[in-house]
Formats: C-alpha cells, structure tokens, sequence
C-alpha cells in the first residue's frame, strides 16, 4: 500500500466504473456492493474513544499491509485532507459523505482502477466496497467475496452463529451486504410512470435513492435500487433479487418508454436533446444542476442514436467532473459558485463541442 | 375521484397495511403520491424509530418501556434509550445483551431472525469472548495512561491469545 494524498491525476482521469462498457449500460451506470464488518475486540463507532479510533485504524492498515497483492493500493488518511478533497471523494464515490463529515482517525484504501475501496472507521469499522460499470453484479460480488476473505485472513470479525456479522446499525445485520445499482430513467420520468415503478418496488423490499445516497434531492434522472433486508437470506439471493428479478423489470418499462417517446415524436425528442446539446456546449456560465438536467437529456439522446459524436462514456465523466471540487481540483484553486459555473461551462465546452470524437476525456 | 390533500385526480390508491389502527386506503395524486412514498423510504434511524413505534404499540405498556430504556450494555454501557434514539448500537454484545429486546425488531426489519450467508472462515470468538476482549482493550489503554506498561503488555498477550484461540476452526 502506498500513502498518497495527491488527487492531482485522479482529477484528469476518471474511475473504471464510468466508462459507460458493460451489460445495459444504455440504462445501468453501475452496479455496486458493500460490505459492513466490525473487529470482534472493540465498542461499534459510537461508542469507540479517540484512542479505540487510532487503534482500529492502526491495526487495520497494518493488516491490510500483508495483503499479497495489495502494494499498488492507495492509502488515504481523511483525517488529514482538506474540505475540497474530501468532498472530491465524495463526488468520486470513493468515501461516503458519513465518513467524510465525520471527526477522528479513518481511512479509506483504493485500489488504483478505482473498481474498489474499503473505508475504515465509518458507521462500521469497515466499510469494503466494489463499482463495476453497467449492470455486472455478479462479478461485483465475486470479487468483494474475495476481498473479504482476504481481510477476513488478518482480521477477527465481530460475528454471532445466528445473527450472522454485526453491524452497528441492525438494518445491516446478517450478511452486512447492500447491492446498489444506479439507473438512468429519464424516460419514466418524462412519461410520469416513475412513482408506478417505485410503488412496485415497494413491496418487494427494495428502496430507491438519488443519486448521491440518502435524503438527498433526486438529480438527472438517476435513481439507485437496493436491497431493503441483510438478514435471513444468503448474499447470492440478494444480489440476485436486485440483479436478475428487480433491475431488468425497469430497465423494460425505461425501454417502453423510450420507444413510446420516439413513436410519438421522434422529431420534437431529437430537438430537445439536441437543443439540450447546444446549450451544454455553448453556454458561457451554467449551474450544477442545470448541467445534470441536460447531461441526462443528451446521455437519452446518444442512446437513442439521436445524437452520434459523443460517446456514453465521456458523458458519464462529466457528470462527475463537473460538480464543485471536481472542478476546483482541475483548476487547482478554491473557486465561488459564479466563477465554478463559468469554469463549468468551459469544461463542457471543450469536450462536448467540434469534430467528432474530440469530446473524449481520455 | 380526487386527491385526499388536493384538487388533482387520485391516480394512486395505496393500501397501507402496517397502520396500527389497521389496513388503511390512501387515495393520492402523483405528487402527493411521491411524497407518501418518499417518507417511506427513510433513514435506518426513521426506520427503527417506526419498527420500534409498531412494536410498543403491539403490547408494550410505558411502564415497560421506561424499564426497557435504562437498561445497559454492561460492555459498551449503551443503554437501549439511546440506542431507540440513534438507530446504532454501541458494541458486538449488545446482540447478546439486548436479545429478547432486540429480536421483534429484527423480525420486523428483515423479516427473519437467522443469518443464511457467507461465515467467516476463522471462527469468531464467542458472544462471551469479544465481549471480554473489548473489556480487556479498555483495561489495556488505562494501564497504558497510567504508565503501568507491566499490566498492559500482560493484557497484550491475554488478547492475542483470544484472538488465537479463534483461529483454524470453522464458525459453523
């Protein structure tokens, strides 16, 4: 493992799980699972003193240490990062905003494709995640299984025979697993079925979220699906109750739809996304949420083969490396709301406008 | 027919079945609908509130509950008032603790009462034993403040061979 704290590259580049590749990734964004698991010998979070805290922290990265295999990895001590940074990793999905918001010693380890990483001292002493692009869970959980075996070989987890792992919070008792798949839906909301779909999600034990996790607003038409229980049922069962019973059902009413748009208006959908196109690639100021509104409509427009000389993926990296510190890191200086939307739009400008395929990122 | 807190016509009628009152039909718009839906979808902490709400309200007298709400983790020291406060509990124990208290919300929230997934490799300590191991960490850290390094490096090794003692043996 190495300490690093230089963000500098990642800001130019972006993680593996963007790359818009992958089985439906016209509507799946990515696939996501987590793992929460606690040492058997100290108190959950809350009750943990500033010392247990170090403790954890310590004897965690030692561990991970010996891990074969693990040299390329990526240590970042959070404690020690500015606001900006935490926030970067926040827009990344690397960390959480609990753990970022949070005081004392934690830590998170990224592997440098950035398809995993394993936060230290969150809501649980661990927290090991997995991001794969498009809908691709079954190989998620391959490898976060194999990942918690490796961890588990130098650490002593908090587990009972019948209650299975235990987490600080009992609604993540049992397997500790969630399995989150982001979905863009822009036709289900544009067509108003949306809240049918969450309705019959609601019986099935899944719940869906905006884009960036709990209680926040639902921005461009993202919404992720996650499995509601972690007890009584094995990790194999859960994933696939997200990935084969509940995922394709939307994904076909978000193609229905989509069809139905076309049907009923091929002409007035082209203008509107590529009107969406136009302003997005000359706009000289434009805000974040604006941006997502009408990333989401050319995103529509490129799978829709409406639009055909950007690629799903550079589109998928603008949504992240639009946002606040995304832009702040690249331009390499703390920016006000006014001036990130001008620098916003340059961004925009340089990579969604001329010849095609210049709009790559990479 | 219109919307129960609007002009707009009902397109949604959900029947809520976990009402204590019993079964309860909703007539909602979209948005009113989505609202309902949302407030649905809460925070861990919301949700136990709500499942430990349905629970008291199954039988529970506040006798019982102002009982239940001084009762502490002798591990941890959580009392159970601020676990229902914060949705988190405070160690590993509390699972052993807390059990008869904790299980009809288990029940409610995932619908059953018993792991079925993967198990660790290494045999966890025992309920019993990580509780002892959490009691030695913390007897260690005040050798450690009061300098008695002696007493500290002897509960080192009295952890380590806990922990050991775990190792090699399946969980199951």
């Amino acid at each position: 493992m190495k300490r690093n704290t230089d963000f500098s590259e990642l800001a130019n580049s972006s993680g593996e799980w963007l790359r818009g590749t992958g089985p439906e990734s016209d509507i799946v964004i990515s696939s996501r699972i987590r793992l929460a698991r606690n040492l058997a010998d100290f108190p959950f979070i809350r009750r943990c003193s500033d010392e247990d805290r170090i403790s954890i922290e310590r004897t965690v990265r030692a561990r991970m240490e010996s891990i074969e295999g693990w040299e390329d990895i990526r240590y970042v001590d959070i404690e020690q990062l500015s606001e900006i940074d935490r926030q970067f990793l926040v827009e990344r999905q690397l960390i959480s905003r609990e753990i970022a918001d949070a005081d004392g010693s934690r830590a998170v380890a990224i592997d440098p494709h950035e398809q995993y990483s394993v936060m230290i001292n969150e809501e649980d002493h661990l927290r090991i995640q997995v991001m794969h692009s498009g809908l691709d869970l079954k190989s998620a959980w391959d490898r976060i299984n194999s990942l918690d075996d490796k961890l588990e070989g130098t650490i002593l987890y908090a587990y009972h025979p019948k209650y299975g792992y235990l987490t600080a919070c009992p609604t993540n008792v049992g397997t500790g697993l969630r399995v989150s798949v982001m979905l863009h839906l822009p036709a289900l909301v544009i067509t108003q079925q949306i809240e049918k779909v969450f309705r019959s999600m609601q019986r099935i034990n899944v719940t869906v979220r905006g884009l960036y996790g709990e209680g926040s607003q639902y921005t461009g038409d993202f919404y992720q699906v996650s499995n509601q229980i972690t007890l009584g049922h094995s990790e194999e069962d859960l994933v696939a109750l997200v990935g084969e019973n509940v995922v394709p059902r939307i994904i076909e009413y978000e193609r229905k739809a989509r069809d139905f748009l076309v049907r009923q208006g091929e002409k007035d959908l082209h203008d509107d996304v590529s009107r969406a196109l136009g302003i997005l690639s000359t706009a000289k100021k434009i805000s974040s949420e604006e941006t997502m509104h009408y990333l989401s409509k050319v995103r529509m427009g490129v799978n829709l083969g409406l639009i055909n000389d950007v690629a799903v993926g550079t589109i998928n990296k603008l949504f992240i490396h639009t946002q606040p510190a995304h832009l702040q890191k690249l331009h390499g200086r703390l920016l006000g709301s006014s001036d990130r939307n001008v620098q916003r739009a340059t961004y925009l400008q340089r990579h969604l406008s001329g010849a095609p395929g210049t709009g790559d990122l990479n | 027919m219109k919307c129960q807190y609007c002009e707009k016509p009902a397109t949604f009628h959900i029947t809520e079945l976990t009402e204590p009152s019993g079964p309860q039909v909703m007539h909602l718009c979209e948005e009113h609908a989505r609202g309902f839906l949302q407030k649905d979808t809460s925070s861990p902490a919301v949700s136990i509130a709500g499942a430990l709400a349905k629970q008291l309200n199954l039988g529970q007298t506040k006798k019982e509950l102002a009982e239940l709400d001084q009762k502490e983790c002798p591990v941890c020291g959580i009392s159970f008032f601020e676990f229902r406060n914060t949705g988190r509990l405070g160690c590993p124990y509390d699972y052993t603790h807390f059990e008869s208290d904790l299980t009809p919300l288990l029940s409610n929230i995932h619908d059953s009462l018993e792991h079925r997934g993967k198990r660790p490799r290494r045999a966890a300590a025992s309920a019993d034993s990580q509780a002892i191991m959490i009691q030695l960490r913390r007897e260690m850290e005040e050798a450690i403040d009061r300098e008695d390094y002696e007493r500290a490096s002897e509960i080192r090794d009295e952890l380590r061979r806990i922990e050991e003692s775990g190792t090699g043996e399946s969980a199951k």
